[in-house]
């Protein structure tokens, strides 16, 4: 199927995305910004769904790397995505047909647009993580063994970096993040080069039309005054996992991480138990008095129990009223492999991943 | 002894007070706001003055609030055009200066945008050289057409030097009286926000000039010798000279200084202050002295900026709430509003509404009580049940700590509440409260902020601390506080995500005592 994205849809994008976010990810305001101004000529941008591609096409991610702190102040020119992804490009020898977002919680799901407009190509509905994570290995393409190389980085200033070929991902990401500390603190980068073959075993389908269904349905429940919360979980297949007051908050400093965890005390049918959410940029396991309830590969997400926004982990505060949700992963997330890459003992914490 | 005089200048009214330095109310005073500002100033003072009786030489400084500079932009009236400079070519032009602004607030302060190789890195390395040249062209371009300019440098928190230089050349290259800000003095890091921060601020140059004169007019003809300060957003103070170059850094200092002259009239410090209207309840958050900031980006005339801006939390919950009596009572958020005393069954009206309840209750003398004694009293006892509890959620939802605090309760709703509050150490109804805004700017200390970038494998944790520190007191000293009474009120680190490095944002604020 292939429909298009209009200036309207980067709304109810940006809105969503940060529920998959999953307390991590990054603001989609300023990537919305960059992609209205990328659609500012043609007004639309056909997106298609990861079924429809051709098995034989080239697609490419097209996505920022880095602090979204750096990336609000030092704002991009605008061509860096493009840079790298010709770069790309002219490395493979080949022209990609459609470009995708890597990671769609967050300020990833906006870049690609943007990447797709200035360029005339498509967007495929779909992404490499169905949420948010830190590193450029722990996306659903690393369990089918695709490299994420050959990758470009471009700044503004005209540098463009190729990583030809690692050893694996994991050396990808160190590479990258070296190359883009040196850059500035962020990059755009083009990468996860995929056939269409490839990117329909490996890439999770929906996941643009799910931000922008979560973004449609909250801001049509502050319209109409009902529960955005009710309208997220209606969005998602989540279900509601805590109802509180968040009573405690306890912060590591840690460099490149917003690391700690943050207790809840239950009011209404969970009043007097208590709920911590151990969390890492994003939130990356909770347990229920005591006991795990939820943990990555899962989504959790603290939403604000009055108007359903997503509280970020540096936005986290003590007395919030919140509501804790859970959406499941992409079953493929839940395999061996996927567990291997993104499970909780990638962020040091034993194995055990409760059914959601 | 020396005295201050703190005055508000509202849509409706002037007030004004005399306070001792002890922080206690001498002498209070209320007079219609006039069209040209300095007439209502000097009548209200006049009238201050003669109740406070004493020497008019006893009183060394005069404080300002006003509402100016934010109705200038919410009414686009009176707002200067600005050129428009960005220090960050090859970065940022992606999303160029005034986008998403309401077309009608672009449209008044835009003379040209202009963008310029420069800026730095989030470590202080430049992204490119500052191109002179091409400032000295806009110089050229802009002489004799415009007066105010706005220059944002990337990342001018962490390195100003760019921004500091732009400006330099700027003036050199014009042969007219030209007023510049500089993002770096105004807001912190973001672009987009500490650039739309730094354009409305040029273009308020005019109003704060007007706002400035009808204080000076109106001192000087009554013989007032004081310096002149005027209070900020964050419930500190600033100097003329500093508020003639930020006027933006008063536009929320409306409700800053509501809070904390509740406060100070309740004799109280870390509060929760309640102000409970008609139609709605604002509850703020003081902790030592300041009111509690918000986190989300503050909004000014539909323009996102990065100020931090008090965060006030409303309820539909007012006097004239409307109640819904039923298996489950509902209150609000409909209310009568103004009609309240015709429409409250109280008043003989039909509406039953909060203040029916409160009088039911027994918690206040209003209007006719037989008109409410018939009511069923378990759905009033449940009704008011509601109103507390509203409340007493509201109050644990702005709480930062587990700690109960006092709750300082104001405003014509308060009526509705009892003197027993969940989770509140005592209820304190100030007297004195329709000058709190006055008292609340009179009582403010001079601020300073410092938010940047420091990175601790360069610079020691210890050392860069200190040197934050450092230059916050020296802000402050800058701005009129005493360098012997100026002290640390708030450090904050936030680490920076997604980057490995040690990289993190440190802001500190510093305050400290007028120096006499």
């Amino acid at each position: 199927m292939k429909e298009w994205l209009v200036a309207d849809d980067l709304e109810t994008i940006a809105l969503g995305a940060p529920i998959l976010g999953t307390g991590g990810g990054g603001d989609p305001y300023l990537g919305k910004l960059m992609a209205r101004a990328a659609m500012s000529r043609s007004g639309r941008v056909p997106m298609i769904s990861l079924r429809d591609i051709p098995d034989e096409s080239l697609v490419i991610a097209s996505a920022m790397m880095g602090a979204p702190t750096v990336f609000v102040e030092k704002v991009p020119s605008g061509g860096e995505p493009v840079v790298a992804f010709r770069a790309l490009e002219r490395f493979l020898g080949r022209k990609a047909d459609a470009t995708y977002s890597i990671e769609a919680g967050g300020l990833n799901s906006t870049i690609p647009i943007g990447t797709a407009a200035r360029i005339g190509i498509p967007l495929v509905d779909a992404d490499g993580m169905g949420r948010a994570f830190p590193e450029i290995q722990m996306v659903s393409p690393s369990i089918y063994g695709y490299p994420a190389t050959p990758m470009a980085l471009a700044d503004e200033k005209g540098n463009v970096l190729l990583i030809r070929d690692s050893l694996n991902n994991r050396w990808t990401e160190r590479f990258a993040r070296n190359a883009t500390i040196d850059m500035g603190g962020s990059s755009m980068i083009a990468l996860y080069p995929l056939e269409g073959w490839q990117a329909k075993r490996a890439l999770l389908p929906g996941s643009i039309s799910l931000a922008r269904r979560i973004g449609h349905r909250i801001r049509l429940a502050w319209n109409e005054k009902t529960d955005p919360i009710e309208a997220v979980l209606q969005a998602t297949r989540g279900r509601e996992l805590f109802r509180g007051k968040i009573s405690d908050l306890e912060r590591r400093s840690e460099t490149g991480f917003a690391r700690g965890i943050v207790r809840l005390r239950g009011t209404g049918a969970f009043d007097s138990q208590d709920l911590s959410i151990h969390f890492q940029n994003e939130n990356i396991l909770a347990e229920l008095d005591g006991r795990r309830v939820a943990a990555v590969p899962d989504l959790i997400s603290i939403l604000d129990s009055e108007t359903g926004a997503p509280i970020t982990t540096e936005g986290l505060r003590f007395g919030l009223r919140v509501v804790v949700i859970t959406i499941p992963s992409h079953p493929k997330w839940r395999t061996k492999k996927g567990l291997e890459l993104v499970g909780p003992e990638c962020f040091g914490y034993d194995s055990d991943v409760p059914a959601t | 002894m020396p005295f201050k005089i703190g005055i508000d200048v509202g849509g409706t009214n002037t007030d004004s007070v005399v306070l001792n330095s002890a922080n206690r109310l001498m002498a209070k005073a209320k007079s219609p706001t006039t069209h040209d500002v300095s007439t209502g100033i000097e009548n209200s003072l006049r009238l201050v003055l003669e109740r406070f009786g004493k020497d008019r030489r006893t009183i060394r400084h005069c404080m300002l609030g006003t509402t100016h500079c934010i109705n200038a932009i919410l009414e686009r009236k009176g707002l200067d055009r600005v050129a428009i400079i960005r220090i960050g070519t090859p970065a940022s032009d992606a999303i160029p200066p005034l986008t998403d602004w309401p077309e009608d607030l672009a449209r008044a302060v835009k003379f040209r945008c202009f963008l310029v190789p420069g800026g730095n890195e989030f470590d202080g390395r430049p992204i490119a050289e500052l191109d002179r040249k091409r400032l000295q062209g806009i110089a050229k371009q802009i002489d004799g057409k415009v007066r105010t300019v706005a220059i944002t440098s990337v990342f001018s928190p962490v390195r100003p030097e760019h921004e500091i230089e732009a400006g330099r050349i700027i003036r050199n290259g014009v042969h007219h009286r030209i007023s510049i800000s500089l993002s770096h003095d105004v807001a912190t890091i973001g672009l987009l926000e500490r650039e739309n921060a730094t354009i409305l601020n040029s273009s308020l140059g005019s109003v704060s000039r007007h706002a400035v004169q009808a204080l000076r007019t109106a001192t000087r003809r009554l013989g007032l010798n004081c310096t002149l300060y005027l209070g900020q957003n964050d419930g500190t103070l600033m100097d003329v000279a500093s508020a003639l170059r930020h006027p933006i850094l008063t536009v929320a200092s409306g409700p800053t200084n509501s809070i904390r002259g509740a406060a100070s009239i309740a004799g109280v410090q870390d509060s929760v202050v309640i102000d409970i209207g008609g139609t709605s309840t604002d509850i703020g958050l003081l902790k030592g002295g300041f009111p509690l900031e918000s986190a989300r980006p503050a909004m000014v005339g539909g323009v996102r900026t990065n100020f931090r801006m008090p965060d006030l939390l409303s309820l539909a919950l007012g006097g004239g709430s409307r109640v819904r009596p039923g298996d489950r009572v509902a209150i609000g958020p409909d209310s009568v509003g103004y009609r309240l005393t015709h429409e409250a069954l109280v008043f003989g009206g039909t509406s039953f509404t909060t203040t029916d309840v409160a009088v039911a209750m027994g918690r206040c003398k209003l209007g006719d009580p037989r008109r409410v004694s018939s009511l069923p009293r378990p759905m009033v006892a449940a009704a008011d049940r509601l109103i507390q509890t509203m409340v007493e959620d509201g109050i644990e939802r702005i709480l930062t700590s587990p700690k109960p605090l006092p709750v300082v309760l104001v405003g014509g709703g308060s009526i509705l509440l009892g003197n027993r509050l969940n989770g509140v150490t005592r209820v304190i109804r100030p007297a004195n409260y329709e000058v709190a805004n006055a008292i609340g700017v009179a009582t403010a200390e001079i601020g300073a902020d410092v938010d940047t970038i420091m990175t601790y494998s360069t610079t020691p944790r210890a050392e860069a601390l200190r040197k934050v520190r450092q230059q916050a007191v020296e802000r402050a000293v800058m701005s009129g506080a005493n360098p012997r009474r100026t002290r640390i009120a708030n450090v904050e680190e936030i680490p920076i995500t997604y980057l490995p490095g040690n990289a993190v944002r440190v802001r500190v604020k510093a305050c400290g005592m007028l120096a006499t």
